[in-house]
């Protein structure tokens, strides 16, 4: 702690800028939430009384979110594929951890910031670059033995491979800082005692990675579940909950029961982050 | 003693694997794709032409550059916007704040982060549209006459894209600032240096490699954005991720698309690179730093 102010006034102040701040931040989310429950045709103004029909009442015009067969249908998507990729990206995230904290090979440097690329490379480009390589590949394997590869064309299969791009080096980096933190005497000590290196893998070095993997999995799920950049180009008709989303305030306008969808996504995706956080504190007292 | 070091190897090798398969299959491979493609012309029907043709037609169309300019120049505002507004209160996190509040404090910076862009850029439009809360509130209080539209400008698009990359200047700001000792800010003050010495003498330059870091992150998010401009812009807002998309499955023009997608791929990567020489930072020293 600092005290830069020296004068009460300046703090008041930097304080209520931090305050306006976020009231900025929460604004928007809590617009979002609200709506969800004033019985009203429109997210809007005025407030006509509080309901749960945008969620549970199985009957037009209200429809609510749990009788909305598409919605539902998005949402089922979404987990797949938010699923596959979370454990894909987590498995190859561990690799990535031991290849960079304890191999040692010529131009690890330069790969370490090849691995850190794909996040800044902009999602729509990630979406459009594999979608042109993976139909290049389709059409041509279809011209030369007439067999159609539906697994390339647009499709569940695209958007994990799409998603699972960017969002390993997320799960890499998680995973790097706590492989870093580990004693690398506490394997030795387990080597010297007789133990295999598969065992000290198994019982030593996994289990203090786990907190880590765990959180870089949440992390990638919700990455995965509100990615809409990416998925936007290589989805096929099974369409995930956020393509779904937009589809319907573009082209139906918005109605209180997408505000229903984002408060149970932000319900959601706030538990998920309340459990990875436990599950990383746990870290410190281990 | 050689039988432990072929198992290294043996190891090294199978680690390199997944890493291998995922940046050439699914990064070197699809962009080196999308760069052949971009060369390719349609000249007739199933007859293609290798040729610079779709970047001439991209030079000889003021709109789409205009657009690629704009889309870069907006960038750059919101870039410097969100590290003025997003640099107090990463310094008040890091540097000010006591211990407890601080991480409640960080968290709360997260939440957004776990929310979609969809789901903000749809608060934003209940609140701002002609319609929405602050209009409506206006009208109530007697300070507007009647309903006010707040969608559909630049000035929109650009407070709403701040407020969705500002999570990633705040938390680069704040690793850095957190590794920075105390003692060397309490050296400038008591060296007599004013506030706005010591900031600018001290801080910033320690705080560099956080706020390149930050600044090429949020730069490379904001250019490369689409539902926000979309959203908060509508028709009008000229976002060069609207052109790709058009082009892509509007047009179906391929070609025309991966032109347009290597042309900002190359543009946000040349201003990322001007940054990092003005700034005598690289690549490793930031983005990459661990």
């Amino acid at each position: 702690m600092i005290d830069t102010s020296r004068s009460g006034l300046f703090l008041i102040g930097y304080r209520l800028y931090l305050a306006a701040f976020f009231v900025f931040l929460a604004a928007p989310l809590v617009a979002a939430g609200t709506f969800a429950f004033n019985d009203s045709l429109f997210p809007a103004l005025p407030w006509q009384g509080f309901t749960l029909d945008w969620f549970f009442s199985d009957s037009e015009p209200k429809l609510g979110m749990f009788h909305d067969r598409r919605l539902l249908r998005g949402l089922y998507y979404s987990f797949v594929i938010a699923s596959f990729v979370s454990l894909l990206s987590v498995f190859v995230g561990t690799c990535n951890a031991f290849l960079f904290v304890r191999g040692t090979f010529r131009g690890k440097n330069a790969l370490y910031i090849v691995m850190v690329l794909p996040l800044v490379i902009p999602g729509v480009i990630l979406g459009i670059s594999i979608l042109v390589l993976a139909s290049t590949v389709a059409n041509s394997i279809e011209r030369a033995t007439g067999i159609e590869l539906s697994i390339l064309r647009p499709g569940i299969a695209l958007v994990v491979l799409g998603q699972f791009s960017f969002i390993t080096t997320i799960t890499s980096l998680v995973i790097i800082a706590r492989l870093r933190k580990f004693d690398i005497a506490m394997e030795e000590a387990a080597l010297n005692l007789g133990a295999s290196r598969a065992r000290v893998l198994a019982t030593v070095t996994l289990p203090f990675l786990r907190p880590a993997m765990i959180a870089a999995g949440i992390v990638a799920f919700l990455v995965s579940f509100e990615n809409f950049n990416t998925t936007l180009f290589l989805v096929g008709s099974e369409a995930p909950l956020t393509v779904t989303m937009y589809d319907r305030m573009v082209k139906v306008g918005s109605t209180p029961v997408l505000n229903a969808v984002s408060f149970v996504l932000m319900l959601g995706s706030g538990l998920l982050a309340l459990v990875s956080i436990a599950v990383q504190r746990d870290k410190s007292t281990t | 003693m050689s039988s432990g070091r072929d198992i290294r190897r043996l190891s090294l090798i199978l680690l390199f694997a997944p890493f291998t398969l995922w940046i050439v299959l699914l990064i070197a491979l699809p962009h080196m794709g999308m760069i052949v493609l971009s060369l390719r012309e349609k000249v007739a029907p199933r007859v293609y032409e290798y040729g610079l043709g779709n970047y001439i037609a991209f030079a000889q169309e003021p709109i789409y550059w205009n657009t690629l300019m704009r889309t870069g120049s907006m960038s750059l505002l919101v870039t410097v916007l969100a590290l003025l507004i997003g640099f107090p209160v990463a310094y008040y996190i890091a540097k000010i704040a006591g211990h407890r509040t601080r991480g409640a404090l960080f968290l709360i910076i997260l939440i957004p982060l776990w929310v979609s862009d969809l789901i903000r850029a749809f608060g934003w439009i209940l609140l701002l549209r002609e319609t929405g809360v602050v209009s409506t509130l206006l009208q109530w209080s007697g300070l507007a006459g009647g309903p006010v539209e707040f969608l559909y400008t630049d000035a929109t698009v650009v407070m709403g894209l701040v407020y969705t990359v500002i999570l990633f200047m705040i938390v680069p700001l704040v690793s850095t600032l957190d590794g920075m000792d105390n003692a060397m800010i309490e050296a400038g003050y008591n060296l007599g240096g004013s506030g706005f010495t010591v900031l600018r003498r001290i801080i910033i330059p320690y705080a560099m490699p956080g706020i390149v870091s930050g600044c090429i992150v949020t730069f490379m998010l904001t250019a490369g954005s689409y539902l926000t401009p979309i959203l908060l812009g509508g028709k009008n807002s000229s976002w060069f991720t609207e052109q790709i998309y058009d082009q892509f499955i509007t047009r179906y023009n391929w070609e025309s698309g991966a032109a347009f997608g290597f042309l900002l791929l190359a543009f946000t990567s040349l201003v990322v690179w001007i940054g990092l020489k003005l700034s005598g930072q690289t690549l490793a020293s930031t983005v990459a730093r661990s």
